[in-house]
């Protein structure tokens, strides 16, 4: 066996190669789509999730032909401008808006109080406390509602079936969302903060007003946020739990059926519009303070 | 659940300075959980309980006395076996739409959480509130617009029609020769020429109303991941797609199997997407309970139901639990 450099060596794998060539334009566009596969398939599933979305706005402008509104006529801006003049959908709405409003403000200050003792207690009992505070997010809707009309039928209570029994439903199953938001922000906490707090000789109400607090509230407001639209949107609870009150997304049902007006659209769209107002205005306002 | 506090909490340091509570008394964490617990209790547990005795009941509650009597009535899972295993498979139907539902929003949502978790940069937080902004719209108005998008004269469908992907969707079908229990598609997948009043556009509402639910627990395990492991892994000679395979896959399971868990249970249930995207054989459970309480009254009957559909999310979320504990499940 002779012995050869790895200089020598090397010559003659690249002798070997076939001669370089600059790959042509289809090879370039096929690697940067590889390269890039999971953002392109990401970019498809907010597609996916957002064209509904983009059709409810689209057709809060049409003019539909016969009462079904699910076919492009003509662009009209009449359901704007005549969507509070239908008492049906003000009526609603307006109950809609007060359970929401009640029911998130109860949800997310249990919901808080329970996040707190998650993320920054030790106890007894903590596998029970997630079970139950999942068992809301995993049970069908279906299963929930149809359970609270049996107790409050065992109660006795079908007379009183209307806005309390829904505010009831839904603080129920608001409280597991409010808790997992606050968790997750209390959770990526810097305790060493807290800890800097208390070095000052700030005392321990003194730390949780002024820096623990402060610093879990984007939560508490995201998780407020959740709390109401999920409030505002819930049809199938709801619709077990009201006897004859009518919210909006029961007043939708109804009209499914013989045609859900643009009106209803308009109101999908004020409400996505200003829930992307609260959400993007403050990271805006962050961003331009920033510079 | 057990009141008595864990012994020397308050005396003794936790372990971990996350842990460290600020206000420290033993019975702090018990009165900050116990309003919102006990309303989950009562709400929750108690009601859910209660539907055991209602399911052994008899009675209607819109004909004769209107009353229930408890008396052990077996019957009614006899019926509800009958009628909605037997005869039409509704409970099957349930599980498999959910199935195959709940695998499609995993194959959609992971790209997403991955390029959300690793991929997105400054994007991150903006991305995150485009997964949940959708919710913002109601979900009536979002399944309804679905009739809109896969109307039959529409651009969807009739590019599902001439690629040929009706045509292999149709011919899904189960023959009719088997038994009633088995008729899940008697009439396929899809049609021949729509999608709409099909099984299939039931399935594309459920992926698309669940697809959050999957999206957000698959974001908090890749996001937990220490991307150190995938850079090792790369280090020592795997592909990408073996590091992912080998060790950025396995550890977000737990967000996989949560997901699956917010996806695939309420999805069984759920009854909004086949009466707005099905026909009436797409009837699944929500709408068979909601259809015995509202309309017929046999609340027995749409109890044992429920208790049937609860008997299934229970053993499922048991099995998580012993695999992977409690602790990643809120």
């Amino acid at each position: 066996m002779s012995t050869i450099t790895i200089d020598e060596r090397r010559a003659q794998a690249l002798a070997q190669l076939p001669p370089y060539r600059e790959p042509g334009i289809a090879t370039r566009g096929l690697r940067w789509v590889r390269a890039h596969l999971v953002q392109f398939c990401a970019a498809l599933a907010l597609l996916y999730m957002f064209i509904p979305v983009f059709v409810v706005v689209l057709f809060s402008f049409n003019s539909p032909t016969s009462k079904f509104n699910y076919v492009w006529n003509e662009f009209s801006t009449s359901a704007w401008v005549n969507v509070w003049k239908d008492p049906e959908i003000t009526d609603s709405l307006t109950i809609s808006i007060q359970v929401a409003v009640v029911s998130t403000i109860v949800a997310t200050v249990l919901g808080s109080l329970i996040a707190f003792a998650i993320g920054r207690h030790k106890f007894r009992g903590r596998g029970a406390t997630n079970l139950l505070i999942f068992m809301p997010m995993a049970t069908p809707e279906v299963v929930m509602g149809s359970s609270l009309l049996t107790l409050f039928v065992a109660a006795q209570q079908e007379g009183s079936l209307g806005p309390v029994t829904i505010i009831i439903a839904h603080i129920m199953f608001s409280i597991s969302f409010v808790v997992v938001t606050v968790k997750a922000r209390i959770a990526g906490l810097d305790s060493r903060l807290e800890q800097a707090a208390m070095d000052l000789y700030a005392d321990e109400k003194t730390t949780f007003r002024k820096v623990t607090f402060p610093l879990v509230l984007p939560g508490i407001v995201a998780g407020a946020m959740l709390a109401f639209s999920l409030s505002f949107d819930d049809f199938v609870i709801t619709n077990f739990t009201s006897g004859q009150t009518v919210t909006f997304p029961m007043y939708i049902w109804g009209a499914a059926g013989r045609g859900i007006p643009p009106e209803a659209n308009v109101v999908g769209a004020i409400m996505f519009g200003i829930a992307l107002i609260i959400v993007l205005v403050p990271e805006i306002v962050r961003s331009v303070r920033k510079r | 659940m057990s009141a008595a506090p864990a012994p020397g909490v308050g005396a003794k340091a936790p372990a971990d300075d996350s842990a460290r509570p600020v206000g420290q008394s033993r019975w702090t964490p018990y009165a900050l959980l116990s309003p919102g617990l006990l309303w989950l209790s009562v709400f929750l547990v108690v009601t859910t309980i209660m539907l055991l005795p209602m399911s052994l009941s008899s009675g209607r509650a819109f004909s004769g006395d209107g009353t229930f009597s408890f008396d052990w009535q077996f019957a009614n899972y006899a019926d509800a076996w009958t009628q909605y295993v037997v005869d039409t498979p509704i409970f099957q139907k349930s599980l498999i739409y959910a199935l195959i539902a709940t695998v499609l929003t995993l194959v959609i949502a992971y790209p997403l959480a991955y390029t959300i978790a690793f991929k997105a940069g400054r994007w991150k937080n903006f991305l995150l509130v485009l997964v949940i902004a959708p919710f913002f719209t109601s979900f009536l108005l979002r399944t309804n617009a679905w009739q809109t998008i896969l109307v039959d004269t529409g651009p969807v469908v009739s590019f599902m029609e001439a690629s040929g992907m009706l045509s292999v969707f149709h011919a899904i079908n189960t023959p009719d020769s088997w038994p009633s229990w088995a008729q899940i598609f008697p009439e396929g997948l899809s049609a021949e020429n729509r999608v709409l009043a099909t099984p299939l556009a039931v399935i594309i509402g459920l992926a698309y109303n669940f697809l959050p639910f999957m999206t957000l627990p698959l974001y908090a395990s890749l996001e937990r991941i220490d991307v150190r492991l995938i850079e090792a892994a790369t280090d020592l000679y795997s592909s990408a797609w073996t590091a992912f395979r080998k060790v950025t896959f396995p550890l977000s399971l737990p967000g996989v199997v949560a997901g699956t868990l917010l996806t695939f249970i309420p999805a069984a249930g759920d009854p909004v997407n086949p009466a707005l995207l099905g026909s009436t054989s797409d009837a699944l459970m929500g709408n068979a309970i909601d259809a015995q309480f509202k309309a017929t009254g046999n609340y027995p009957l749409a109890a044992a139901l429920s208790v049937l559909l609860m008997v299934v999310i229970v053993a499922m979320v048991a099995v998580y639990v012993r695999r992977a504990g409690t602790e990643e499940l809120v």
